[in-house]
């Protein structure tokens, strides 16, 4: 994302910074003073209780404590948070309808720019982006909790009698085809339908939400928020079609035959990669996909009351260092284990999970293992994993990530029990719709190749966004991505097949 | 929801399932299946598709009722709604003119075989067919797979078709009579994994349809691997079918009783919720 913010923006956001009452709030309470208070933690459940559970962890700013840390923004002129901004969010002025009290105006002000705030407030890495490059940060270490504050006008939004309508163009009829309910889906989704177009979201597993449903626990992102997003997006018009696989129950050529005009291609990164260790197809052994399937999509942690199981585990290792691998091991915590353990090859600080969720671990009793990793998986005489060789590492020669690149210790290795194993070492684009759409320009690592102004694909009237093109990003990434082709898309419609071919 | 049109018992055990699903009649060929749930709160399974009719728009699958599953399916009747009918997920199986081909069912491989014989049968090439049943009451859809097949053989381990051997053993007669050109055997795994084993040391090309456990069936978790060749492979989306005499067996046996204890407990709470 490049820092740059265009010169339209730049001028939005300086009207907006202009107006009388963002003067008047900013003249009512000196920027000293608003530099004096501390940051509001956010209030969450005791470690060893929520450990035990999937009830949400944190539970969200009250209006007392949100409209505080709103004073802490001293509204600047040139803000930084924007530009650290993927979906470029007019973050002084949500905060600011926050702190003049105004919940309502400050929910819909985020919903200009971001279709999923209540799940971005809970799920997005704030601290490498919006908060990163908060001035106050850059002053005094401290960033305003923008994430804690967009969370808290979301929740208030859908608290108070839902979420606003947004203003509906009359319908165009003319129909788009969106390819996965994921969240770069459910972004095109909404977007095309408030420009009037008929939407069909084809989703191939039975609950909309892709990663947000099978992958990110009930601990850290309810599905009730999901389903209330689910809802408004149905409210505006637009048609889920679930255990519907695109690719296999129809090509994406037969749903341009089906008058889908356009179609937005956002299926994920659904396919998860492995060591190719020995051992790793052990019984116990799980890829976090798997795992985090059973767990929140199937509902395996309510078993036998659902019919899907997983298995407990007494050790478990979680292998990797994401956020995956947080959801993973904690869940794992949950589900009864004693111990659960991270296995992370490089150290600490190359850990790509946020870092609250590496706090929240930590309290909630799990161990971390660094600059180790496993060589591979011992079973027993039923093939059931039951112990793993691992090997340490230290650190090198920075690599191609910038980040140290671990090396193997000669002789480190060492044996650990374990009876769960949860491979969360990240995921490769799902090949299943690629494979099945001729023309469709794929790269090296089976990522769909798209013109990145527009989101095109090398076919007329195809789009693609999120983990499909990206291999493997964040949920905010993939909705900037579904709003750039989202544009491209209306503007494809509107031009009608006449200018087909230019507005490609 | 996609609506039952048809559940009824064939055999004792043996079910058959229609199910409106025009999308996957039009689409399906020999060699797919759907992933099926029975309700809110059950578990997701790959069923093999046995036959479609495209024009009504409907799929049959067949099963047996053994666990929560599949037992949960055999009480649905026509009319009732099922919350998942997905597909057709899998490759198709390689259809080609061979020249004489064995197939062999067992079980609810026994439907399983059946649009496969139909489609080598309308490739030209001259299709035995073989099925394993314990008991003679168990035989269903014979006069479906006679009617299509080249030959039709029984192999009933009561002695109701005039011999008690097993399905390998069977397989085995064929080789030594004619030259037989490739097999294809779809049932339990131990139907597999014995006709793949008899088959060996002849060399024959040998097809079998692996039905490890499935969560998505899209190849987004991983949990159907299955190592053939010494590769990994995920039977949802690089099968069903491999080669038989490279697939590492112990292992799919291991990875297919991965929750037999869950699955008992599964059964009876269901049992004590529903028949108390």
């Amino acid at each position: 994302v490049s820092d740059e913010l265009t010169p339209s923006l730049k001028a939005e956001l300086l009207a907006e910074f202009e107006k009388d009452w963002r003067k008047d709030l900013r003249r009512a309470i000196p920027a000293k003073e608003r530099m004096k208070t501390g940051r509001r933690p956010m209030p969450e459940r005791p470690p060893d209780v929520r450990n035990k559970d999937f009830d949400e962890v944190n539970l969200g700013l009250d209006p007392e404590e949100a409209v505080e840390e709103a004073r802490r923004c001293l509204d600047c002129a040139k803000p930084g948070c924007v530009a650290g901004c993927p979906v470029r969010i007019d973050i002084p002025s949500f905060i600011k309808l926050i702190e003049k009290g105004d919940f309502a105006a400050s929910a819909a002000k985020i919903r200009e720019a971001n279709s999923l705030p209540a799940i971005c407030g809970r799920v997005c890495p704030q601290e490498t982006q919006c908060e990163e490059t908060c001035n106050i940060r850059k002053a005094s270490g401290v960033p305003v909790a923008i994430g804690n504050l967009e969370r808290f006008v979301s929740d208030f939004e859908r608290r108070e009698g839902g979420i606003a309508l947004p203003e509906m163009a009359p319908p165009s009829g003319r129909k788009a085809a969106v390819v996965g309910a994921g969240p770069a889906g459910l972004t095109v989704a909404g977007e095309l339908a408030k420009h009037g177009h008929r939407v069909t979201v084809f989703e191939a597993l039975h609950e909309a939400g892709g990663v947000l449903v099978y992958g990110i626990p009930e601990f850290r992102l309810p599905k009730s928020i999901l389903q209330a997003e689910v809802a408004y997006l149905e409210s505006l018009g637009v048609e889920f079609r679930l255990n519907f696989i695109v690719g296999k129950t129809a090509t994406v050529d037969d749903l341009r035959h089906e008058g889908y005009e356009v179609v937005f291609i956002g299926t994920g990164a659904g396919l998860p990669n492995f060591m190719k260790i020995p051992g790793e197809n052990l019984v116990g052994v799980y890829s976090a996909n798997e795992y985090l399937t059973r767990v929140n999509l199937m509902r395996a942690y309510d078993f036998p009351r659902y019919d899907t199981p997983v298995f407990p585990g007494r050790r478990a290792a979680v292998i990797g260092g994401g956020n995956v691998a947080m959801d993973s091991v904690r869940t794992a915590k949950r589900l009864g284990a004693e111990k659960a353990v991270i296995i992370y090859r490089r150290s600490r600080t190359e850990m790509p999970a946020r870092v609250e969720e590496v706090q929240h671990a930590e309290q909630e009793g799990i161990e971390f293992h660094f600059l180790t990793v496993p060589t591979r998986y011992i079973g027993d005489d039923h093939g059931r994993v039951r112990a793993m060789e691992c090997l340490r590492m230290e650190l090198g020669e920075p690599d191609a990530s910038g980040r140290r690149r671990p090396v193997p210790v000669p002789g480190s290795e060492f044996l650990t029990e374990v009876d769960l194993v949860v491979v969360a070492i990240g995921q490769s684009p799902n090949p299943l719709l690629p494979q099945t759409t001729p023309g469709l320009s794929v790269g090296k690592w089976g990522t769909i190749d798209v013109d990145w102004e527009t989101m095109a694909t090398s076919l007329p009237g195809v789009f693609s966004g999120g983990d499909i093109v990206r291999g493997g990003a964040t949920v905010i990434l993939a909705m900037g991505d579904a709003r750039v082709a989202a544009a491209a898309m209306d503007r494809r419609l509107k031009a009608g097949s006449a200018g087909r071919d230019e507005t490609r | 929801m996609p609506r039952i049109v048809r559940r009824e018992r064939l055999v004792p055990n043996i079910h058959l399932l229609e199910v409106e699903a025009p999308e996957i009649a039009r689409k399906c060929q020999a060699g797919q299946f759907v992933i099926v749930m029975p309700d809110a709160r059950g578990e997701r399974i790959p069923l093999t598709i046995a036959d479609w009719d495209r024009d009504r728009g409907t799929v049959v699958c067949i099963f047996m009722a053994v666990g929560t599953t599949t037992r949960k399916l055999a009480l649905l009747r026509g009319g009732d709604d099922v919350p998942i009918f997905a597909g057709p997920l899998g490759l198709p199986s390689e259809i080609r003119p061979f020249g004489t081909v064995l197939c062999a069912g067992g079980c609810f491989g026994i439907a399983a075989i059946h649009p496969l014989v139909r489609a080598l049968k309308e490739a030209g090439n001259r299709v035995l067919v073989l099925v394993d049943v314990k008991a003679g009451y168990l035989l269903y859809w014979a006069d479906k797979l006679r009617a299509l097949a080249d030959e039709f053989i029984v192999s009933s381990r009561d002695g109701t078709y005039h011999s008690t051997e097993y399905v390998p053993r069977r397989v085995r007669e064929v080789l030594e009579r004619e030259r037989v050109d490739r097999i294809h055997a779809i049932g339990c795994t131990y139907l597999m994994s014995s006709v793949a084993e008899a088959t060996r040391p002849s060399g024959v090309r040998t097809m079998v349809s692996l039905n490890p456990i499935m969560v998505d069936g899209t190849g987004m978790c991983g949990a159907c691997r299955v190592t053939v060749d010494g590769k990994t492979k995920f039977a949802c989306v690089d099968g069903p079918d491999f080669d038989g005499h490279l697939v590492d067996w112990n292992e799919l046996y291991a990875r297919r009783k991965s929750y037999f204890d869950d699955e008992i407990r599964s059964l009876c709470a269901w049992e004590e919720e529903n028949f108390p």
